[in-house]
């Protein structure tokens, strides 16, 4: 399970954090700020894995991090995940900001990070949903951002009158999604399996 | 990919400089939330910034409670707030709005509304029930996105009493016909399942038409749920193995949608999982292992290519190979993924490499072998994580030959790490390591200094623990054990001569415990020196008072060795006024006991052998201050249940669920048994009465729960426990509990046994010690950790047996362990030496009971046939003995008729005068006792006006005979009879009598007599069945505790011993399970008493409850003679 997401940069300031764990409010921030502690300290060509501190879990928690520039992204996880996985994941991610964010402005930068942060939580409220890996696939992530991103607009652009704006949004649906086309690839079939009512 | 992330977010420095961004200068010139992230940038120091956030908050908090203020500005607050908490500022004004935001705004405020919710609040939060109905709406919805949001935040928290409310709906979007919703639903489920498994118990079948859904997606989210079961339980899903195997095929093969693919690798985080799933089912199972070796070898033969994400797969699928049953070929082609892990130039796969050698070098310690350089490489790597891996890995097969290289090595690593928590985690490994493979004294001595000095104040207090332990009991060889001592001795005093104020606490703590202990080891020193040093310590500032409560013990010990009185008078003086209870509290035994050397003497005995201490765990020796409590009208001692029950009786209404059935309860008490056998009174609620007891009847009320468990497992727990046990009787001097306690212990308790249990321990030690000495070669680093020999191991003892030395010594015992209890030591040490004089008191009472006053010299003889046939008695008479003196024979004759055919104890002469000759013999009848008074008559006249007077205190005595028996013919025989039963239960019951009787000369001959029974012949088995037993269990207040001897020669120790009982005190076995055995037996029908034995660690674990508070303790006598003798 993944116990918390956190974005801070090179100052150690957090640029987005996120538990799926319940901790006190100066609790979060020590965390915050032992976990910067422990990953600026760490060059750039060593292994992207850490040994959990004190303060998150003993031993069977490790964070795993990257490094992008002025940026540290870091996931704490407890030892029923993948290290190389999440590391992947980190990088699914991040380059679903980059490419989320991207459409709007010209450039993604740290503070895009910070000026959009609602639509950085949505992002990876796609992606991981109670500490559960939910979607590992790009492409249906930004197919679900680019709706929530052309939901605003048209938000935006009715702005002067809600009402209507509600009952069009309340009208929307989500598309279908590309891959559900060619779904006829895979029969997964479960033998041995109770009959179900 | 990634270099696009890198090119843009290396752009960063430019963009500082906002205005020529066109993107965030867009953002920042209409959005309040951009001007105070810019405001936030250009602070420069800490307390600008929470000015800054304090006045933005007070605005935000003005604008959400206005009326006027719209949903959309309410969203636009929301983001300010979120990002305001995010830099560690509460507002917890706007936890409400944002329920309110969610509850009322359109989608997209709602979705806002939902995120400020799901970061603001917990799982436990009150205001989180207000969002109970929002969801219920949401979820209900016809707009997926607001079901996606309700699923979305019901996943991250949800009051767990509200489950049940939106559980149908949750299950219901299962068949949804949109993917994710059925996907989030399931992860929705998941969530549910782990805070409340017991709420989706009845969705299981969900879950398997989950894991066969038509879409990729949802089957992959269902393997989370998977996971979890299997982990917990993979005995009720071995039937899935196959589904699992075909799933990974089909991936594996390529089969999902092209969307999937994350580097041209299909699914990789679902192949993953799978993988996961699959090492947990087959482990240790060899037909569903058999089923997954094709799959296992398809994907390391697919996963050869060169990408992260594959090595991911690869390294799962390892680890897969080596937990489940072995196949060869996929060992080896495994070993050769790890061989190319290790040796990759990437660190990360490098890291990867080291864990999974880690994980496989108990079953393949060769493999550990060959990569030998490559690990030895690692050991110098620049990464500390690497380091420590690598120490990891080194750890595993460390053995008596390379111990000291390796110990080395991580002590090399701490003097850079500075880490606390890493620091704390290799120390304890080391002095693990010290502890079982230290090559000799001065290394291990050498190597726990630097342990101790390293690892400070933040080392788990378990180790100082063990090493003193270790100190303490010593291994077989004396003279080794003197030589260490010494050694450590001398290390410490030049310790001390040197900079000690820079030494850790704890290690301070450790050093004084020795040298109190044992620097009269070293008879050059003077123990003046010492004390001087120790003086120094005191008065060092950074000393703790724990550490200064220590110096003052070690004191006490000294001042035993003839030191001079001036300096410990002195000191104790200082802190007899101090502040510090504890510090107190040792400044007056201090003094006290430097002044007595008698009492020193008894207190703290010197070079006493450390036999293991049987500890008086039901606290009997408690029992006379009970009864004094109860006499002056304290109210009788409950236990928790019971008490508990007549609470829920007194209501009308009980909502309390049913109470605990016999399995569970009597499984909880073992367990607690298990864990820590003499702690029980503190860790197990179900026993521990007799100190709850003295709570009660104590004016002291000690809180226990909130007392930290500062000492392991083994270690000085028992210390505290005894001090709680014995707190309430505690006294302002030291010495008058001691007197108390005396009188307190009851003649009964049980008489230790510590001979035999010696010998036998000495017997295993040697045996194990010697076994598994072979020989490694050389001083290779790599080596097969499996058989290594144990330098210091430990004596084996039983551990409710076990006791660390300082038991013996009271003063030993760690303040901090007691710190809270005011703890008199001196009670403990005489609760510690209660068995022995236990002992003697018992001897004392047989001694008592053979003597007969008589006031005729010629009974001397009897005297001496008394106490024989007490012996007799006490080894548990069988009832059907056969009488093989001709005088019994002639007295057997005069049984009366419906007694003759039931078991009678051997007759004995009771008294004879000139005239008359007293014998008594015991008939057990079912349900009584029969006392059989034999007079016969050697005088050749008719003896008139006989009487005879039997009493007892604990029995109750009735006369069978019409009338006492007036006359006697000559040579004639009469037999008078007495019903006994039992008033209250003891070890022995001595019944005196009198009987008087005219002599010829018309004067009246008076002769006391005696006999004694023991209670074994009031013993009837109680026929029970376990049911009946469960409750009858429950219901009983008073218990006890005691180990016993095994019968262990036998082939199966349990029943056989359980058998002597029977046999010899007519105990009702009513079942054995496994190695525990409940066995009854009551004194009538109201007196039961319940026996519940365990086999552990070689002994006979018994557990004794009965309603009769005395009953335990005098059967636990008599089963301990049974199996003596046996």
């Amino acid at each position: 399970m993944i116990k918390a997401i956190l974005i801070f940069n090179n100052h150690g300031k957090p640029r987005l954090s996120k538990f799926y764990e319940h901790f006190n409010e100066d609790i979060e921030q020590q965390i915050i700020r032992e976990t910067f502690h422990l990953v600026s300290k760490r060059d750039e060509n060593v292994c992207n894995f850490l040994e959990g501190g004190m303060l998150i879990g003993g031993s069977d928690y490790k964070l795993i991090y990257r490094h992008y520039a002025t940026l540290y992204f870091v996931f704490c996880v407890d030892s029923s995940e993948s290290e190389l996985g999440i590391l992947d994941l980190i990088q699914v991610n991040s380059q679903v900001f980059v490419e989320t964010l991207d459409k709007c402005f010209e450039n993604v930068c740290e503070l895009d990070l910070i000026f959009h942060v609602d639509k950085v939580h949505h992002i990876l409220a796609e992606m991981v949903m109670g500490g559960m890996v939910l979607e590992t696939n790009m492409n249906e992530i930004i197919t679900q951002v680019d709706l929530q991103n052309k939901m605003e607009k048209s938000e935006a652009g009715i702005a002067g009158a809600p009402a209507r704006a509600v009952s069009a949004v309340k009208n929307m649906n989500l598309p279908e999604m590309p891959r559900n086309i060619n779904i006829g690839d895979i029969s997964i079939k479960v033998p041995n399996l109770p009959s179900f009512k | 990919m990634s270099d696009v992330v890198e090119k843009t977010l290396t752009a960063l420095p430019s963009l500082l400089s906002l205005d020529s961004q066109p993107g965030s200068a867009k953002l920042s010139t209409n959005s309040k939330l951009g001007s105070l992230i810019r405001g936030i940038t250009e602070l420069t120091s800490k307390h600008e910034e929470e000015k800054l956030i304090q006045r933005e908050l007070s605005s935000i908090k003005e604008q959400v409670s206005s009326p006027n203020t719209t949903m959309r500005q309410m969203k636009e607050l929301m983001v300010r707030t979120i990002y305001c908490e995010m830099l560690g500022y509460e507002a917890t004004f706007s936890y409400i709005h944002a329920i309110k935001l969610a509850q009322q705004g359109n989608v997209l405020e709602k979705r806002v509304g939902y995120l400020a919710v799901s970061l603001f609040l917990n799982e436990s939060h009150e205001l989180l029930l207000l969002l109970v109905n929002t969801v219920l709406k949401d979820l209900q919805s016809t707009n997926l996105i607001e079901v996606c949001m309700a699923l979305t935040v019901v996943s991250q928290m949800f009051p767990k009493d509200m489950i049940p409310a939106i559980l149908p709906l949750v299950e219901e979007k299962l068949n949804h016909s949109k993917e994710i919703i059925r996907r989030k639903a399931v992860l929705a489920l998941y969530k549910f399942y782990l805070i409340a498994p017991n709420q989706v118990q009845h969705i299981h079948n969900r879950f398997r038409k989950a894991l066969c859904d038509k879409d990729p997606g949802v089957m992959s989210a269902s393997l989370h749920i998977y996971l979890q079961l299997i982990q917990e339980n993979p005995e009720s899903y071995k039937d899935l193995t196959a589904s699992f195997v075909t799933i990974l095929k089909q991936v594996v093969a390529g089969k999902l949608p092209m969307d999937f693919n994350y580097h041209s690798v299909p699914a990789p985080w679902l192949q993953i999982q799978l993988l996961r799933i699959l090492s947990l089912l087959g482990k240790s199972d060899q037909s569903t292992s058999e089923v997954m070796y094709e799959i296992l070898d398809e994907s390391l033969r697919r996963a050869e290519m060169n990408h992260n994400i594959t090595y991911a797969i690869l390294y799962e699928c390892v680890k897969c190979i080596y937990t489940i049953h072995p196949k060869s070929e996929l060992l080896e082609k495994a070993a050769k993924v790890i061989g190319n892990f290790v040796l990759s130039q990437r660190i990360n796969l490098k890291y990867l490499g080291l864990k999974a050698l880690t994980y496989v070098v108990h079953q393949d310690p060769r493999l550990a072998l060959q990569h030998q350089m490559t690990i030895i490489e690692c050991l110098d790597h620049p990464d500390v994580i690497i380091k420590r891996e690598t120490l990891e890995l080194l750890f595993r097969i460390t053995n008596d030959q390379n111990v000291t290289v390796i110990v080395e090595k991580m002590l090399d690593f701490m003097s850079i790490n500075k880490e606390d928590h890493t620091t704390a985690d290799l120390v304890g490994k080391v002095a693990e390591l010290a502890e079982k493979y230290a090559p000799d004294n001065e290394w291990f001595v050498e190597t726990m200094n630097t342990v101790f000095s390293v690892g400070g104040d933040t080392l788990q207090p378990d180790i100082p623990n063990s090493f003193l332990k270790l100190l303490s009991e010593g291994f077989d060889d004396e003279e080794e054990n003197k030589k260490l001592r010494l050694f450590a001795v001398n290390s410490y005093i030049s310790l001390l001569q040197g900079e000690p104020s820079k030494l850790p606490q704890r290690f301070l703590q450790a050093i004084c415990w020795v040298l109190g202990e044992y620097s009269h080891l070293r008879e050059d020193v003077e123990p003046d020196l010492v004390l001087r040093l120790l003086v120094k310590l005191l008065n060092i500032k950074s000393t703790s008072s724990e550490t200064k409560s220590w110096i003052l013990m070690a004191m006490t010990k000294l001042c035993s060795g003839g030191a001079p009185l001036s300096v410990p008078l002195e000191v104790s003086e200082t802190y007899s006024s101090s502040m510090d209870t504890m510090l107190r509290q040792r400044a007056q035994e201090l003094q006290y006991l430097s002044q007595n050397p008698e009492l020193q003497a008894r207190v703290l005995p010197r070079g006493v052998s450390q036999e293991p201490m049987e500890v008086d765990s039901s606290l009997s020796f408690l029992d006379g201050f009970v009864s004094e409590a109860l006499a002056a009208g304290a109210a009788p001692y409950k236990p928790p249940h019971q008490r508990q029950e007549e609470l829920s009786r007194s209501k009308a209404l009980s909502l309390e669920p049913y109470g605990l059935s016999l399995p569970i309860s009597m499984s909880s008490c073992s367990i607690a048994d298990r864990q820590s056998p003499t702690l029980l009174s503190v860790s197990s609620g179900l026993s521990g009465d007799r100190t709850d007891h003295s709570h009660k009847g104590g004016s002291t009320t000690l809180k226990l729960d909130g007392v930290r468990r500062v000492w392991g497992k083994e270690g000085y727990l028992a210390q505290r426990e005894s001090a709680e046990e014995t707190a309430p009787v505690e006294a302002p001097s030291p010495l008058q509990p001691l007197v108390q306690q005396g009188d307190g212990d009851a003649s009964y308790s049980q008489t230790p046994t510590p001979i035999p249990e010696c010998e036998q321990e000495k017997q295993q030690l040697a045996s194990s010690l010697f076994v598994g000495l072979a020989s490694q070669s050389s001083v290779c680093l790599m080596g097969k950790s499996e058989q290594t020999s144990q330098r210091f191991r430990r004596k084996l003892k039983d551990p409710a047996a076990s006791f660390p030395s300082s038991t013996q010594n009271p003063l030993v015992s760690p303040p901090s362990s007691v710190g809270h209890l005011l703890l008199d030591s001196s009670i403990s040490s005489d609760l510690i030496s209660s068995p022995e004089q236990t002992h003697l008191s018992s001897v004392d009472l047989t001694v008592a009971n053979g003597e007969v006053e008589l006031p005729d010299r010629d009974m001397k003889g009897i005297k001496s046939t008394l106490l024989r046939e007490d012996s007799a008695l006490a080894a548990g008479s069988s009832p059907h003995e056969e009488l093989d003196r001709p005088k019994d024979s002639c007295l057997t004759s005069h049984l009366p008729a419906e007694l003759s055919g039931l078991p009678h104890s051997e007759i004995t002469p009771l008294c004879t005068s000139p005239s008359l000759d007293l014998s008594s013999c015991h008939v057990q009848k079912d349900d009584s006792l029969v006392l059989l008074v034999f007079m016969k008559s050697s005088s050749d006249y008719d003896i008139q006006q006989i009487q005879v007077q039997v009493t007892c205190e604990e029995l109750e005595v009735s006369c069978v005979c019409d009338s006492p028996v007036e006359e006697l013919k000559s040579h004639g025989v009469v037999v008078c009879q007495y019903f006994l039963t039992v008033k209250s239960p003891s070890v022995y019951f001595v019944l005196s009598g009198m009987m008087s009787h005219q002599i010829p000369d018309n004067s009246l001959q008076e002769t006391q007599f005696s006999h004694r029974i023991p209670l074994t012949s009031f013993l009837r088995p109680l026929r029970l069945s376990t049911e009946e037993y469960g409750t009858m269990w429950l219901a009983f207040s008073h218990d006890t505790k005691q180990n016993l001897p095994l019968m262990m020669d036998a082939e199966e120790p349990l029943t056989a011993t359980l058998k002597v009982l029977k046999d010899k005190l007519q105990l009702h076995v009513v079942e054995i399970i496994g190695n525990e055995g409940i066995v009854a037996c009551c004194l009538r029908q109201d007196q039961p008493c319940l026996l519940h034995c365990r086999v552990h660690a070689g002994m006979l674990a018994v557990w004794l409850r009965s309603p009769i508070p005395e009953l335990p303790d005098c059967l636990l006598y008599h089963c301990q003679r049974a199996l003596q003798e046996s």
